[in-house]
């Protein structure tokens, strides 16, 4: 039986007295890739802070890595990129080596710092400060602090907005890699069902609700989604996902 | 009377000492704060003590204690308002504006119960960093020690909370614990600045160095270091200045914060680097 990383059970947020989550369940297993999608206002963003504690549900329940969200402590087994990179406070004084250095550290054989700063190939910037960068430079930053404790998890919000073409594909051939060479468990947030079906091998698709959560193999066979998406865009995300996982 | 002179009297002694000690406690939690733009709360804690130190006179006790019976009211209202702030109902300017007005009014209204302004409201409200005693002195040592020690173990867990405090939450960060410390500090700290630069000033004591050691552009723990070393040359400049030409220290070490300040910015704006 796989390991349950991620446990949810009738997870329910309100924000301002309006349910933004309603009664989610849903479970990620040790390996997967799994893409979340749904329309802006769906709840993707607030059901992964829920997942890390940042919000609060009213109701529900949350399992990290076989544990109740109270009493979760290892922390450092998950890697999360937040969204909100262009919020970033441009005046924060700190260099690229202190912004990779912040966040739980693993205490048996932890990543060097020099180490993951040339693999996200920002060597030469470790002493520049983050606020100076461009935004794939700031976004690498932020991948290489993600990385940095060796995570069995990583969540990634939305992470190649506004990021060229070239810079994009490298980051999703480095998940890709990253959850086939090492297990890495990944959650992929976005609103573009295309990569999802290029990359991940299992799709939670929201609209406050779980419309769907399954296999892609699942979900190109269901006709309730052929009903919910219409034959074309179904058909499509599943020729996608067909062709680069071929 | 010569600088040496100057030098070897116990009261200057002792008032160089508590203003390098309070100098550094304040730029070190000035940095948190300004990049947080929680720069107000100086404000805000000075008006709470202002109205904590109308209470205390009022309940009659001695000078001499003032400034550690007002500390209590002082962290209380910090808390009060991070409270408000952490509620997500009230903005944190807003925040710090309701408790400081609060602290004003409840001041304006005791000292107006104990029949007027006292010479002691009064030196409070302007500072007299020469009026420093040796409770006041020990009590800025254990501040700024408490201080070095809390920054030093927290210091991952406060500059990721001053970076991203929701990504330093994803990181299993117990922010409202951190918050809880800096706040208190910040309180504690807000109380021992109201002796040397009065309360008027605070605000200008946490603010000032870390915003010109934020124009250098230099590494986080850098920027602290530099706060630190702007506020405490600001303290012995304006001191020595306030001492020799007989001006108010608390203005004149304010003053010196503003040219240290305008000097780097001057420098920052003509240079090459940064056109």
């Amino acid at each position: 039986m796989s390991l349950n990383i991620i446990t949810a059970e009738n997870l329910t947020f309100c924000y301002n007295g309006i349910e933004v989550l309603q009664n989610i369940s849903f479970s990620v297993q040790k390996g997967d890739y799994m893409g979340v999608a749904g329309p802006n206002g769906s709840g993707k963003s607030t059901l992964i802070k829920n997942i890390l504690g940042i919000l609060q549900p009213r109701h529900g329940y949350i399992s990290l890595f076989g544990q109740t969200l109270a009493t979760f402590r290892q922390w450092e087994r998950i890697g999360y990129l937040p969204q909100r990179l262009n919020a970033l406070n441009a005046h924060f004084p700190g260099t690229v080596r202190e912004i990779v250095q912040l966040g739980p550290r693993r205490k048996e054989n932890p990543l060097n710092i020099k180490q993951i700063l040339q693999m996200m190939s920002i060597e030469h910037l470790s002493s520049r400060l983050i606020g100076e960068l461009s935004y794939g430079e700031q976004q690498r930053t932020m991948l290489a602090r993600a990385l940095a404790s060796k995570p069995d998890l990583l969540i990634f919000d939305e992470p190649t907005t506004a990021l060229d073409p070239e810079t994009r594909d490298n980051f999703y051939l480095l998940t890709r890699e990253l959850n086939h060479q090492q297990g890495t468990t990944i959650i992929l947030i976005t609103h573009d069902t295309g990569v999802i079906g290029n990359y991940a091998r299992c799709l939670l698709y929201l609209d406050k609700k779980v419309i769907f959560s399954g296999t892609f193999e699942a979900f190109c066979a269901s006709p309730d989604m052929t009903g919910f998406f219409g034959p074309d865009s179904q058909h499509m995300i599943c020729h996608q996902h067909n062709r680069s996982n071929a | 009377m010569g600088l040496g002179e100057i030098l070897n009297l116990a009261f200057v002694q002792r008032a160089l000492l508590a203003g390098v000690f309070i100098a550094a406690v304040a730029a070190i939690l000035g940095v948190f704060l300004v990049l947080r733009r929680l720069s107000l709360i100086g404000d805000g804690l000075a008006h709470i003590t202002f109205g904590s130190v109308a209470v205390v006179l009022l309940l009659g006790v001695a000078p001499f204690y003032v400034t550690i019976a007002a500390l209590p009211l002082v962290m209380l209202s910090s808390l009060a308002i991070l409270k408000l702030t952490a509620s997500k109902k009230i903005h944190g300017d807003a925040a710090i504006g309701v408790v400081s007005s609060i602290g004003i009014a409840v001041g304006i209204i005791l000292t107006s119960l104990s029949g007027g302004y006292s010479v002691d409201l009064f030196s409070y409200l302007f500072g007299n960093i020469l009026t420093v005693n040796k409770t006041e002195l020990l009590l800025s040592f254990i501040i700024f020690m408490v201080v070095i020690g809390c920054v030093s173990f927290f210091y991952y867990d406060l500059m990721a909370i001053t970076f991203d405090e929701e990504l330093a939450k994803s990181m299993g960060i117990r922010t409202k614990k951190i918050n809880v410390i800096l706040f208190l500090l910040t309180a504690v700290s807000a109380v021992l600045t109201m002796k040397i630069a009065g309360i008027m000033l605070v605000s200008a004591m946490l603010i000032l160095p870390p915003l010109t050691a934020l124009q250098l552009s230099l590494s986080f723990k850098m920027t602290i270091i530099a706060s630190v070393c702007f506020s405490i040359l600001s303290v012995i400049c304006g001191f020595l200045f306030s001492f020799l030409l007989n001006l108010p220290a608390g203005g004149t070490i304010v003053i010196f914060n503003v040219i240290f300040l305008l000097i780097i910015f001057g420098i920052k704006t003509i240079s090459p680097a940064s056109r």
